[in-house]
C-alpha cells in the first residue's frame, strides 16, 4: 500500500492505494465520489469519464497512482457554484437527454471536454466525439440535442432537418 | 399542452437532478458497514461434468472467509420457471431444476459453479482462481436443430432437449394447413431472429445484509421487480419467509427485461450474509454479464404467408425453434409462446393462424425476455415476409398492408391468434407515416444518392403489441404461476404533501415525474408537493414491477383508483366540515365545495382534519387519509404504430447507413410527451442495433465469442441517425381509466424488420435478386450476399 494525493473538484485529497488501484475505483471506494461509474471491464462504455488536468479520459484507463499531483474533476463537481446546474448538466436535463442515469455522469463530462476545444460542434463532431461513451436508453438522440442546445444552437431545428 | 404539470404536459423529470450531479444511489453506490466482497468461479466450457472442486487452497488464501460450490446448496429449491407451458400432446414442459451454482454438470459458459467470500474484493477475486476444479469436458449443444435431433443432452435427466412442442391455436392447425394448400399464393420464408445481450449500462449488482438479532435479511438488488424476486427467492429457492426479507432495488441503471429475473447470484450473497454474520456484495463485471444475464431473441423460423392473387391474405403458419439456453429463465416460456404466437395476426383481419413453437435447451446462457420479448420475434417474421410476398405479387408494400388492415369499424376485433384488440386505426397511422416520412420525395433522394455512387431503400412496417401484462385471470389459465396485477398506496399526510407508494419500479421510465402528474391532474394540486416511493418492499404494496409497457397502464390505473379512494374518503371529511351531507360535496381544482353555495374547503384543510381528528365523527369516520387499490387489467393494451426507414448502402463495402427513420405509434393518451418521445428514441436505438450491428455469437464448442464489448456492437452515437417521432394518432385504450397503451418497447418492435427491409429493397432496386439477409446486416454479409 502506498499514499497518492491530489486535487479533486478542487480540494485536496489522498488515501492509501496498491499498486494496482484504479482511479475510478480511488474516487469511489476511497473518496465514496460515486457518481463516476463502472459499465464494462474493457474501456469501452465511457461511464467512467473523469478530467484529470483538463483532459477526459476514462478512470479505468489509468492506476491512481498516476494521478499523483494531478487536478481531478467529477461530475460531483460540475455544478455551479450556488449548487444549481451547470449550463450542460441542465441542457440534459432541458431536453431528457438521460433516462436510467448510469451513462450519464460520463456523457455530461465528455461533453463538457468537447466544448472546452470546439464550442459550437456540428451533429457529426458531436456523435463521432461520443463514440466511446455508450448509452442504452436515449438512442443518443436528446443527448447530441442536449450537447448542441448547451453550446447555443437551436437543438430543435438541427434535429429536424 | 397543459402548462401545470399535468396529464399532457412534458414536464421536466425531477429525477435528472440527482443523476446529473452524481447523487443517484445505485446498488454499487451502496456501503454496509463490515460487508465482504463475493467473487464466483465460472464454468470456461459449455459443457462437463464436474469430477472434483478442491476449495482448500483458496480457504488458505488471505481475506478469505467463506468458500462456496453447488453441494452447499443441493438442499435448496431451483430457481423456478413463472409460467407452465404445455405441449400440444398435453404433457407438460420439462422443468429441469437451476440451482444457485452448478451442481454435477456446468451448462454453459460462465455457468457458476463455486464463490468466494472474502474481505476484500481482490482478495475474493483471486482466491477464485486458486479453486482447483476438474471439469470432463462432453459435447455441447448449440445448434438447436442438431439439439432437437441429437443425442447428447443439456439435461440427461429429462431424456430430451426439448422443453416444449406448442401449438396455437391447435384447433386451428387443420385449417390452416387446408387453406395454405388451396391458396392461390404462398410466399415462404426462413429466417433467423438473432441473439442479442440486453446490456443495461448498470451491470448487475445485489448486497445483503443479515440481522442475527431478528433474523431479517435485507437484499439490496438490481431488480425491475422487487417483490417479484423476494417471492422467488422466499417461496421458491431459499425458504425464507416473506416477512423476513427485505428486498430493495434502488436505482437501477436500465433494465430492458435482463433484470425482471432472479439470478443465483441473490440467493449466494444472502446464503453467505448470514452465515457469516455479515453484510455480503457482489457487483458483476460486463465480462460476466455478456456471459451469465439472461439474453433475448435467438428464434429459427420458417414463416408461411398465403394469399390470393390481389394480396388478400388467407393464413399465416410459422414454426419456430426458440433457443431457452442451458436453463429455464423465470419468464423464458412465456416469451416464445404467449408473447410472441398470440401476435402472429399482427394488424390484419387474416382469418387462419398457426403458430409451432419448440423450445430447446442448448449450452448457451439462459434466454428470456428482452425489450419487446416475443413481440419483436412476432413482427419481424410477419413483416418480413408481408414485403417478401408484396415483392412477388407486384404489390406496393404499403398498399397490401392496408388492403388487410383490421378497419376501425372492426373494432373490438378477435384476432385468428386469439387476442381481442379494443381499439385503433391502422391506416390513420399509415396516413401520418406516408406524410412524415416523406415517402413522396424518396425517389428524388434516391436519385441523389445513386449520383454519388451509393444504393437508397425505403423499408416500412406495421406493428401491433400486446402490452399491459396481464389480466390474471386469463394468465392464470394459459400457464402463468403469478398474478399480473399491481397496486398502490396513496397516503396523504397531514400536512398536505402526498406519498404515493408503487409496485412498479422506475429504471428510466420517469414514473418519479410522471406519476405525479396523473395523481395532481386528479387531486388539483403542486405536482412537487406529491413524492413516488419506489422498490423497496418494506414500503410499497405488492405489486408485480415494470416490464410488458405495463407500468403506466397496469399500476397507473392503481394509483387513479386509490386516488379515486382518496377522494371519496376526502369528500366524507369535507361534509362533516362542512356540516352538508357528502352526497352535496363537488370536487374540483383542490377545493372541496357544497353544491350551489359559495361554501367550501380545501384540499389541504382536508387532510389536515383527517390527521387531527378534533370535532370528528370517529364512530362513522376512521382518521387518516390513506388508500391503496389493487388493479388487474381486463385485457392486454394493444398499442400500434407504423415506421419506416431510408437506408443508404455503400455497394463497394456492403455497409448501411440510416438516412432517415420515422415512428408513428398510438399509445392512447399520452401523460408526458417528452419522456414518451424518449422511449420509441430508445426503443428504436436497440432495434436499429438488432438489425445492423448487435449479435451475440457461440462457435460450435459453444465458445463464446462477443463476450465484450470489443466484440459485442453495441449502437453508439454515430450509428444512429435523429429520429421523427410521432404519437398524435390516439386511440385511447377502452378499458383502463387513463385510456393509456404503454409506449416501453414499441420502438424495440417496429424498428428491425423496418430497417430489414429498406435494405432489401435498395439491393433489390439495383438489380440484385436478393429477397432475405439475416440480421445484423453487417457489411460484411450485405457485400456477401450481394456477390451472390
Amino acid at each position: 500500500m502506498s499514499q497518492v494525493t491530489m486535487t479533486v473538484n478542487g480540494k485536496a485529497a489522498s488515501g492509501e492505494i496498491e499498486g494496482r488501484t484504479l482511479l475510478v475505483d480511488f474516487l469511489r471506494e476511497t473518496l465514496n465520489l460515486t457518481g463516476t461509474h463502472v459499465g464494462c471491464d474493457t474501456s469501452q462504455c465511457g461511464a467512467c469519464v473523469v478530467h484529470v488536468n483538463g483532459k477526459a479520459i476514462k478512470a479505468c484507463t489509468m492506476f491512481a497512482a498516476e494521478a499523483e499531483g494531478a487536478e481531478v474533476k467529477t461530475i460531483e463537481g460540475m455544478a455551479n457554484a450556488d449548487g444549481s446546474l451547470g449550463t450542460i448538466q441542465q441542457a440534459f436535463q432541458d431536453h431528457h437527454g438521460l433516462q436510467c442515469g448510469f451513462c450519464t455522469p460520463g456523457m455530461v463530462m465528455s461533453a463538457a471536454a468537447l466544448l472546452q476545444d470546439n464550442p459550437k460542434p456540428s451533429e457529426a463532431e458531436i456523435r463521432d466525439y461520443l463514440e466511446g461513451n455508450l448509452c442504452r436508453c436515449t438512442g443518443y438522440h436528446n443527448i447530441i440535442k442536449a450537447i448542441l442546445a448547451a453550446s447555443g444552437q437551436d437543438a430543435d431545428a438541427i434535429a429536424a432537418e | 399542452m397543459p402548462a401545470d404539470g399535468g396529464i399532457g404536459a412534458s414536464t421536466k423529470r425531477r429525477e435528472d437532478v440527482r443523476f446529473l450531479s452524481g447523487t443517484g444511489r445505485y446498488t454499487d453506490d451502496i456501503k454496509l458497514h463490515g460487508e465482504a466482497h463475493a467473487a464466483f468461479a465460472r464454468s470456461d466450457v459449455a459443457h462437463g461434468r464436474i469430477v472434483s472442486i478442491d476449495t482448500s487452497l483458496a480457504e488458505s488464501m488471505p481475506g478469505v472467509l467463506a468458500v462456496f460450490t453447488g453441494e452447499d446448496f443441493v438442499d435448496v429449491g431451483g430457481n423456478p420457471a413463472g409460467w407452465l407451458i404445455h405441449s400440444r400432446d398435453g404433457e407438460p414442459m420439462k422443468e429441469p431444476k437451476r440451482p444457485v451454482l452448478a451442481h454435477g454438470k456446468v451448462r454453459h459458459v460462465g455457468d457458476a459453479y463455486a464463490a468466494v467470500v472474502a474481505e476484500r474484493l481482490e482478495q475474493a477475486r483471486d482466491a477464485v482462481e486458486a479453486i482447483e476444479v476438474e471439469i470432463e469436458e462432453v459435447s455441447a449443444v448449440v445448434d438447436m436443430s442438431n439439439a432437437v435431433a441429437g443425442e447428447d443432452l443439456v439435461h440427461d435427466e429429462i431424456g430430451t432437449n426439448v422443453c416444449f412442442d406448442w401449438g396455437w391455436i391447435e384447433d386451428n392447425r387443420a385449417a390452416t394447413d387446408a387453406a395454405i394448400s388451396a391458396a392461390p399464393h404462398v410466399t415462404t420464408l426462413n429466417l433467423v431472429n438473432n441473439r442479442l445481450v440486453a446490456n443495461p449500462m448498470e451491470p448487475r449488482a445485489s448486497i445483503a445484509d443479515y440481522d442475527a438479532g431478528t433474523g431479517d435479511y435485507t437484499l439490496y438488488t438490481t431488480s425491475q421487480n422487487p417483490h417479484v424476486s423476494r417471492l422467488l427467492i422466499c417461496a421458491f429457492v431459499l425458504g425464507v419467509p416473506e416477512n423476513k426479507l427485505k428486498v430493495i432495488a434502488p436505482d437501477v441503471g436500465g433494465g430492458f427485461g435482463s433484470k425482471i429475473y432472479h439470478y443465483g447470484e441473490e440467493a449466494l450473497v444472502l446464503t453467505a450474509a448470514k452465515k457469516l454474520g455479515r453484510p455480503v456484495r457482489w457487483t458483476c463485471t460486463r465480462s460476466e454479464a455478456f456471459m451469465a444475464d439472461a439474453q433475448g431473441r435467438d428464434h429459427v423460423t420458417k414463416i408461411e404467408l398465403a394469399c390470393e392473387k390481389d394480396g388478400t391474405f388467407i393464413a399465416f403458419r410459422t414454426e419456430t425453434n426458440a433457443n431457452v439456453g442451458a436453463y429455464l429463465s423465470n419468464f423464458s416460456t412465456v416469451t416464445p409462446t404467449f408473447l410472441h404466437g398470440t401476435l402472429m395476426a399482427g394488424n390484419y383481419a387474416v382469418p387462419n393462424v398457426y403458430v409451432n413453437v419448440k423450445a430447446v435447451f442448448t449450452n448457451t446462457a439462459p434466454v428470456d425476455a428482452y425489450r419487446g420479448a416475443g413481440r419483436p420475434e412476432a413482427t419481424y417474421s410477419l413483416e418480413r415476409v408481408i414485403d417478401m410476398a408484396a415483392r412477388e405479387l407486384g404489390i406496393d408494400p404499403i398498399e397490401i398492408r392496408r388492403k388487410n388492415f383490421v378497419k376501425p369499424d372492426q373494432f373490438p376485433f378477435a384476432s385468428a391468434a386469439g387476442l381481442e384488440y379494443d381499439t385503433g386505426d391502422y391506416d390513420a397511422l399509415m396516413d401520418k407515416l406516408e406524410a412524415l416520412a416523406d415517402r413522396s420525395g424518396f425517389e428524388a433522394r434516391a436519385e441523389a444518392s445513386k449520383a454519388s455512387g451509393k444504393l437508397r431503400g425505403f423499408g416500412v412496417n406495421s406493428y401491433i403489441e400486446a402490452c399491459g401484462i396481464a389480466p390474471s385471470n386469463l394468465v392464470g389459465i394459459l400457464g402463468s404461476r403469478v398474478g399480473l396485477y399491481d397496486a398502490a398506496t396513496v397516503r396523504v399526510n397531514a400536512t398536505g404533501s402526498l406519498s404515493v407508494m408503487v409496485g412498479a419500479h422506475s429504471h428510466g421510465q420517469g414514473h418519479e415525474t410522471a406519476f405525479p402528474q396523473v395523481v395532481s391532474e386528479m387531486l388539483g394540486i403542486d405536482p412537487t408537493s406529491i413524492e413516488i416511493v419506489h422498490g423497496d418492499t418494506s414500503k410499497i404494496p405488492f405489486g408485480m414491477g415494470t416490464y410488458g409497457s405495463r407500468s403506466l397502464a397496469v399500476c397507473g390505473s392503481a394509483v387513479v383508483r386509490a386516488t379515486e379512494k382518496i377522494i371519496d374518503k376526502a369528500k366524507k371529511i369535507a361534509a362533516h366540515m362542512l356540516e352538508v351531507s357528502d352526497t352535496d360535496i363537488e370536487f374540483k381544482d383542490g377545493q372541496f365545495s357544497v353544491s350551489g353555495t359559495d361554501k367550501s374547503v380545501a384540499f389541504g384543510d382536508v387532510a389536515f382534519k383527517a390527521y387531527v381528528p378534533h370535532g370528528y365523527p370517529v364512530e362513522s369516520l376512521e382518521p387518516g387519509l390513506e388508500e391503496t387499490a389493487f388493479y388487474d387489467p381486463a385485457n392486454f393494451t394493444y398499442p400500434a404504430g407504423a415506421y419506416a426507414c431510408e437506408i443508404e448502402l455503400d455497394p463497394e463495402t456492403g455497409k448501411v447507413t440510416i438516412e432517415r427513420f420515422a415512428a408513428v405509434d398510438d399509445f392512447g393518451n399520452v401523460i408526458n410527451p417528452m419522456i414518451v418521445d424518449g422511449q420509441v428514441h430508445g426503443g428504436i436505438a436497440q432495434g436499429i442495433g438488432q438489425a445492423l450491428l448487435e449479435g451475440c455469437v457461440y462457435d460450435e464448442n459453444g465458445q463464446l465469442l462477443s463476450g465484450s464489448y470489443m466484440d459485442y456492437a453495441m449502437p453508439r452515437a454515430d450509428d444512429l441517425p435523429f429520429y421523427s417521432v410521432d404519437h398524435s394518432c390516439q386511440t385511447p385504450c377502452t378499458h383502463n381509466p387513463l385510456g393509456v397503451k404503454g409506449c416501453g418497447e414499441a420502438g424495440a418492435i417496429g424498428s428491425p424488420p423496418t430497417v430489414v427491409n429498406a435494405v432489401i429493397d435498395a439491393l433489390q432496386r439495383a438489380g440484385h435478386d436478393i429477397t432475405h439477409i439475416d440480421m445484423p446486416l453487417s457489411p460484411s454479409r450485405v457485400w456477401s450476399a450481394m456477390q451472390g
